[in-house]
């Protein structure tokens, strides 16, 4: 019979799980210690993906800098534009016309739902669930068509300049919308009688890894995974920037509908009432888009005062920050990029001690963890 | 077999073979005819469910599904099939080649065993044995021997997860399966499959299912065993692929994975088939007696077989939708969840309902009026839970012809897999 690879003697099995594996949302690996199907400890290993974007923006013009951004996320790329743009407004200290900060938060609120969507059917999809995922992204296919019609991309959109947006809105755009609108509201109600209500898929999540709401506060978790946790923390509400001071919304926060607060199907469930949430703020918006210019007067170069600013808008995996060092010239001597999913994978390794094997895909599917995220 | 061998030299060569020189020769000839013919059965079954299956998906799932290779992609499973034969057979460096090697035909010869005493028709049966029911447990536990030998042999950490899953999983499925079973199997008094069905009738009120209570639970537990003995999702563990990339079958390429891939299929046909055989009524023609079946000769003989295999395929074909139905409905259950459900609850409920039919065939008899109100009032209860299962699934199947209108202005001609 076969010789046994080599294996320390501490009976317990080793596995890659990563970086190319089915349900690791890309290219990440998890270096996961089992005894059995039961998980000693996951450790993620990041990096993978690392392509070095915030050095790149210190020899590339600030303006020249915003197609970069779309790549630090590719499910949810308007807030990373939106931040970036935010950033290097403050230390201009340009005012932003009303027009494009309507139109700049109708595009994340649009990418906000199209992000939940992909990952909520992804994490139904890694327990074994494949149709909800399937309608899912026949939704999200609407939201592209939208994203192309405002801005020529369906994915990395690079919609936003500084000062505004790159173009006006799009006649009739707003009717379609609002169509859609109507159609999409009662399938999430379908979706949920599809999966969301499932019995077995409660019982697979509820009362899975649970993050304490003092835990996620002390990792620094951020965005929905926060919130699931029971923390109502949201920049939109906390931090206003933007039109959001003006708009009418709830904030899902975790209750434990079905298990501990901050378990895996709370995480689930916040994105779904932030899909609902989402579409509340749509309809609030699309019914007052403001006359007037898509974008301030800006010249083609920008030269930004010496200083140093951090600015974070709430993206759909959390606090999205730009920490931005100016010296005068037209390129940024520094940029930090914090992201979500980075202090989210590092949870991973906490709480996935004792926990099934197959525990870990839904672990990393409810803290909807996206590689180039995470690597930069 | 031989008995259908007899028929058949009687009837058409109006000769008695036992009176031939060499009878087993005849015999050996018609076995080897019978075991193509049932071998092409099953071919013609697991291909072409597998194109039934991704069409099902597709349209449970807004898209359309395979539709290129042949209209409407009806021979799809044939380019699949030879896509994969045209595949090298990869063998990895460090796995252990005659295990390697051995294991999917060990996983082959555990399906196909069991048609040996799978019923297609009033006689058309390869062999009526009388403990048919015991060599069909038997026989299908071969399957964990040639999964476990993949995964061990396979010498990938994936594999061996998915062979302990299935080891685990599929032994222990096997005993509310097998409980479940015996319920009818004390009903009729007899294992032979054949006899089984012999005891029921054509009509729904003589089928085993209905005729008591603990005889309808015993389906269910019967067919949710079934689809955790099958690796059918939610009970798909052994190959979850979001967990364990393929689980035992990982390694496998070429024709090895497509061994493994045909026996799944074809498992479809053998846990619809048992179900319909212990519970559903089997082959039997409403209106028609075993008996007269036996009785005719000649055409009406062979009419009678024919329709007796229709009746039951379209039983099994019935079942078959249902498990492709859940197979893309349901999430996966977690190992610990499956196992708890197993020994917890199934086992359990499958005794129980094993003691309910011992008290009730002790102390009703057959015909009285109990036993006939009993079948009336089971039988409303299944037609009533058949209308609610149809109205729950009509949603999959039925376009949205309003809102795809209302959304694109245009009227719909095929399923709403796009919207403006």
């Amino acid at each position: 019979m076969l010789e046994p690879k080599a294996q320390p003697a501490d009976g317990v099995l080793r596995i890659n799980m990563g970086p190319q594996h089915p349900a690791t949302h890309g290219v990440i690996s998890f270096m996961v210690e089992t005894d059995g199907e039961i998980m000693r400890k996951a450790t993620p290993d990041v990096g993978f993906l690392h392509r070095g974007v915030e050095k790149m923006a210190e020899i590339t013009s600030y303006p020249g800098f915003m197609p970069y951004t779309d790549r630090v996320d590719y499910l949810a790329s308007m807030f990373a534009n939106h931040g970036y743009a935010m950033a290097v407004e403050r230390l201009l200290a340009l005012e932003v016309p009303r027009k494009a900060q309507y139109l700049r938060v109708i595009a994340d609120e649009l990418n906000r739902i199209a992000s939940h969507l992909v990952a909520t059917g992804t994490m139904a999809m890694d327990l074994g669930a494949f149709t909800p995922f399937t309608h899912w992204i026949r939704e999200r296919e609407s939201i592209n068509d939208f994203m192309e019609l405002i801005c020529g991309a369906r994915l990395t959109y690079n919609y936003l300049r500084v000062g505004g947006v790159c173009a006006d809105w799009p006649v009739g755009l707003t009717e379609k919308i609002l169509l859609w609108l109507d159609h999409f509201e009662p399938i999430i109600d379908e979706f949920n009688r599809l999966i969301t209500g499932n019995e077995i898929f409660i019982n697979r999540l509820a009362n899975v890894a649970v993050i304490p709401g003092a835990m996620a506060v002390d990792w620094a978790l951020s965005g929905p995974n926060l919130r699931a946790s029971g923390v109502p923390f949201d920049l939109r509400r906390c931090q206003p920037y933007s039109v959001y001071p003006e708009l009418q919304f709830d904030l899902a926060v975790g209750t434990g509908s079905r298990g501990t607060v901050g378990d895996c199907y709370d995480r689930f469930w916040v994105r779904i009432v932030e899909m609902r949430e989402s579409c509340r703020m749509l309809r609030q918006l699309l019914a007052g888009i403001p006359e007037g210019d898509f974008k301030a007067k800006v010249g083609r170069t920008i030269k930004v005062p010496a200083g140093e600013v951090y600015s974070a808008v709430e993206s759909a995996r959390g606090e999205i920050g730009y920490y931005l060092v100016a010296d005068g010239t037209d390129r940024p001597v520094r940029v930090k990029i914090r992201t979500g999913s980075f202090t989210a994978v590092a949870l991973v390794e906490p709480i996935s001690r004792g926990l099934m094997l197959a525990d870990l895909v839904a672990v990393i599917g409810s803290l909807d963890i996206v590689a180039p995220e995470i690597d930069r | 077999m031989k008995a259908l061998a007899d028929i058949l030299v009687v009837q058409l060569l109006g000769q008695d073979p036992g009176s031939w020189p060499f009878t087993w020769v005849v015999y050996a000839a018609v076995m080897l005819v019978g075991g193509a013919l049932a071998m092409t059965f099953v071919a013609l079954f697991a291909g072409p469910v597998t194109v039934v299956e991704r069409r099902v998906a597709g349209r449970m799932m807004s898209r359309i599904g395979p539709n290129r290779v042949g209209p409407q992609g009806v021979i799809q499973w044939l380019a699949d099939g030879l896509k994969c034969f045209l595949k090298e057979d990869l063998i990895p460096d460090e796995a252990d080649h005659p295990l390697f090697r051995l294991a999917p035909y060990l996983v082959f010869a555990g399906m196909f065993g069991t048609f040996v005493v799978l019923p297609f028709g009033a006689h058309l049966v390869a062999a009526d044995l009388n403990v048919g029911v015991l060599y069909l447990f038997a026989i299908s536990s071969i399957v964990v021997v040639g999964i476990l030998a993949a995964g061990w042999s396979s010498n990938s950490k994936w594999g061996l997860f998915g062979a302990f899953r299935a080891a685990a999983q599929i032994i222990s499925y096997e005993v509310p399966s097998a409980l479940s079973v015996l319920t009818v199997v004390l009903f009729a008094g007899t294992l032979s499959l054949q006899g089984l069905i012999r005891e029921q009738g054509g009509m729904p009120w003589d089928w085993f299912i209905f005729r008591t209570p603990f005889t309808f639970a015993a389906f269910f537990l019967f067919f949710t065993s079934a689809l955790a003995e099958g690796n059918r999702t939610p009970f798909d563990l052994p190959e979850a692929e979001s967990e364990l990339v393929a689980g035992y079958h990982t390694e496998y390429s070429g024709m090895r994975f497509l061994f493994f891939l045909f026996a799944e299929w074809a498992n479809l046909w053998i846990m619809s088939a048992v179900a319909v055989a212990c519970f559903l009524g089997g082959w039997n023609i409403p209106g028609v007696s075993p008996a007269t079946i036996d009785a005719s000769q000649g055409l009406a003989f062979w009419s009678f077989q024919a329709i007796s295999f229709a009746v039951f395929a379209a039983k099994t074909s019935v079942l078959v939708f249902v498990v492709i139905q859940l197979r893309w409905t349901l999430p996966r259950l977690r190992v610990d969840q499956l196992l708890e459900m197993c020994w917890k609850y199934l086992v359990p409920l499958s005794f129980a309902c094993l003691l309910g039919v011992l008290v009730w065939a002790w102390a009703v008899t057959a015909g009285s009026a109990v036993d006939l109100a009993m079948r009336l009032i089971m039988t409303c209860l299944g037609v009533a839970a058949l209308v609610a299962y149809a109205r729950r699934v009509r949603f999959n199947y039925v376009a949205d012809k309003d809102n795809y209108l209302k959304m694109t202005g245009k009227e719909l001609w095929y399923p709403p897999y796009r919207l403006p």
